[in-house]
């Protein structure tokens, strides 16, 4: 087994803990992180196989490091929306979670939005 | 080897760490490190320049952005106490979690030998770009595309941000008001740090065209400088409404395609270049996009508008 | 001379590791927050200067040893200014106030 097989069973195990993490925590704020998480392990994996297509003198495969590079940039960017939208959501009156279903309660009504 | 598997573990550990911690603040503190740890691990795969990106902006202004929110969320953190999930749904999402990493797992045994690549065709042709780092020209060249859909994606997310303010702070101005202390610390080290980090940033994106780094990196870093200025109070943030703000965000995007629909007359299609110009268009590209994302990366960060144009 | 070389740089790669291990024990040890900077700068100023010292030892040409140098300078500047503000917001008046 060489480098780039153990950095790929670390990005599998990298996603289950995101997920596990994106399932479990109840607050926005942590399901966030673990979906950072996810993407972290889902970019290891490109990474691997750009290290597999090693050739023509290169270290690695070009083209994936460099859709890698895309999807960091797209996800900071989706991790920027997400946690504005969070903190207004935080900050209008109500909950910072979805009532949970069947549960009996009334959505809250907003604040001055 | 060794140090792979020594590496493997830290990053496996830290990223548990992230998931495990009860502190909000300790989860994002773990992020961060996990990020950086994970620039270590794309050195270690053979890949610099997504090793700048992962350290710049998926785990520096990815952590500031989460430092940021993690302290403002924080009063609304005892509305869901007691949502503990229930021991029923940890098993069972443990067990989802194990399916799913082992199904990746076997996929990563079952890759294909010899592996297939792109970076014969790669390298055949990088010399009708000009460039000599294949990362940029495959950005810059073979994809311009992707990449110009992920700066529009960009100006998007900051159009999202933007929309996220309340109507009376419609064309405000983002982010709280710092003030600048002028014997501070803070002063003294953005009067220091942000020419060289200037400097350093236009390195990293000129430099980019023949070894690692590239526009992304070094607009990270000029997005960064202008972020300390505003911490620092040296600056303040202008509000969204300043029509050079605006004209300087559009600019990037508006080369890029305008070159675009150029490449129809110019080549026979949609950002082609001919070949003895190559260069010199994708620098043309390459200078205002960069200036744009910087901009992007500093708003985005600074958030909606939060402060009225009319004090 | 090479092998002199490389082993002055295996000898201060090794001084700079262990100046770190130190200043993580402290970070993990002390009981508040000023000793356990005080820890931390140790590790970055010490460790660091004695790592970049080593690779200084194996690098050809001025470029290169002048952009690690200033890789130290900068990890110094960062370190002092994130420390002094650390400290001011735990002690906002002062330590004998």
């Amino acid at each position: 087994m060489n480098a780039a097989t153990l950095y790929g069973l670390c990005s599998a195990v990298l996603v289950g803990l995101g997920l596990y993490g994106l399932i479990i925590h109840p607050e926005p704020l942590r399901k966030i992180l673990a979906f950072n998480l996810i993407g972290g392990g889902v970019f290891l994996l490109f990474g691997v196989v750009a290290r597999r297509g090693a050739a023509a003198g290169f270290g690695g495969d070009p083209v994936p490091q460099a859709l890698v590079i895309t999807g960091l940039v797209v996800a900071f960017a989706s991790t920027a929306l997400a946690l504005a939208l969070l903190v207004r959501l935080s900050s209008e009156p109500g909950r910072a979670n979805l009532p949970s279903e069947g549960s009996g309660e009334e959505p809250m009504g907003g604040g001055p939005l | 080897m060794v140090f792979d598997a020594g590496l493997a573990v830290l990053v496996l550990g830290v990223a548990a760490w992230t998931i495990v911690a009860r502190d909000t603040f300790a989860a994002v503190v773990g992020f961060i490190a996990y990020g950086l740890l994970l620039a270590l691990v794309w050195v270690r795969l053979a890949a610099p320049d997504v090793a700048l990106t992962e350290a710049a902006i998926g785990s520096g202004l990815t952590g500031v952005l989460l430092l940021g929110a993690s302290t403002r969320v924080r009063r609304t953190k005892n509305l869901t106490a007691g949502k503990e999930p229930a021991a029923a749904l940890r098993l069972a999402a443990i067990g989802l979690c194990v399916m799913v990493s082992a199904a990746i797992a076997v996929l990563v045994l079952l890759l294909p030998e010899p592996a297939p690549t792109l970076a014969a065709p790669v390298a055949a042709n990088l010399a009708a770009t000009g460039l000599g780092n294949p990362v940029t020209a495959v950005l810059m060249a073979y994809r311009a595309i992707d990449t110009l859909l992920e700066v529009v994606v960009l100006l998007l997310a900051l159009l999202g941000v933007w929309s996220l303010a309340p109507d009376r702070l419609w064309g405000g101005v983002p982010g709280l008001h710092y003030r600048a202390d002028p014997d501070g610390i803070l002063t003294f080290d953005a009067q220091l740090l942000v020419p060289i980090g200037i400097l350093v940033g236009i390195h990293i994106f000129w430099v980019g065209s023949v070894a690692p780094g590239g526009e992304f990196q070094g607009a990270t870093i000029l997005a960064a400088m202008w972020i300390l200025t505003t911490l620092s109070g040296l600056v303040d943030t202008p509000s969204v409404s300043r029509r050079w703000l605006r004209l300087l965000l559009i600019a990037g995007p508006a080369v890029f395609v305008a070159i675009g629909l150029a490449g129809f007359a110019m080549a026979g299609a949609f950002l082609a270049y001919p070949i003895e110009h190559a260069k010199l268009l994708i620098l043309i590209i390459e200078v205002p996009v960069t200036l744009s994302i910087a901009a992007m990366l500093a708003l985005l960060v600074a958030g909606p508008p939060e402060r009225s144009l009319h004090r | 001379m090479s092998l002199v070389r490389d082993a002055l740089t295996i000898l201060a790669v090794c001084a700079g590791a262990f100046f770190f291990l130190a200043g993580t024990v402290g970070l993990l040890r002390f009981p508040d927050a000023l000793s356990r900077l005080h820890a931390l700068t140790k590790a970055d100023n010490l460790g660091l200067g004695l790592i970049v010292l080593g690779l200084l030892l194996q690098t050809e040409g001025a470029f290169p040893a002048l952009r690690l140098i200033s890789v130290w300078l900068l990890g110094l500047l960062a370190g002092a200014t994130v420390t002094q503000l650390i400290a001011r917001a735990v002690h906002p008046g002062g330590l004998h106030d």
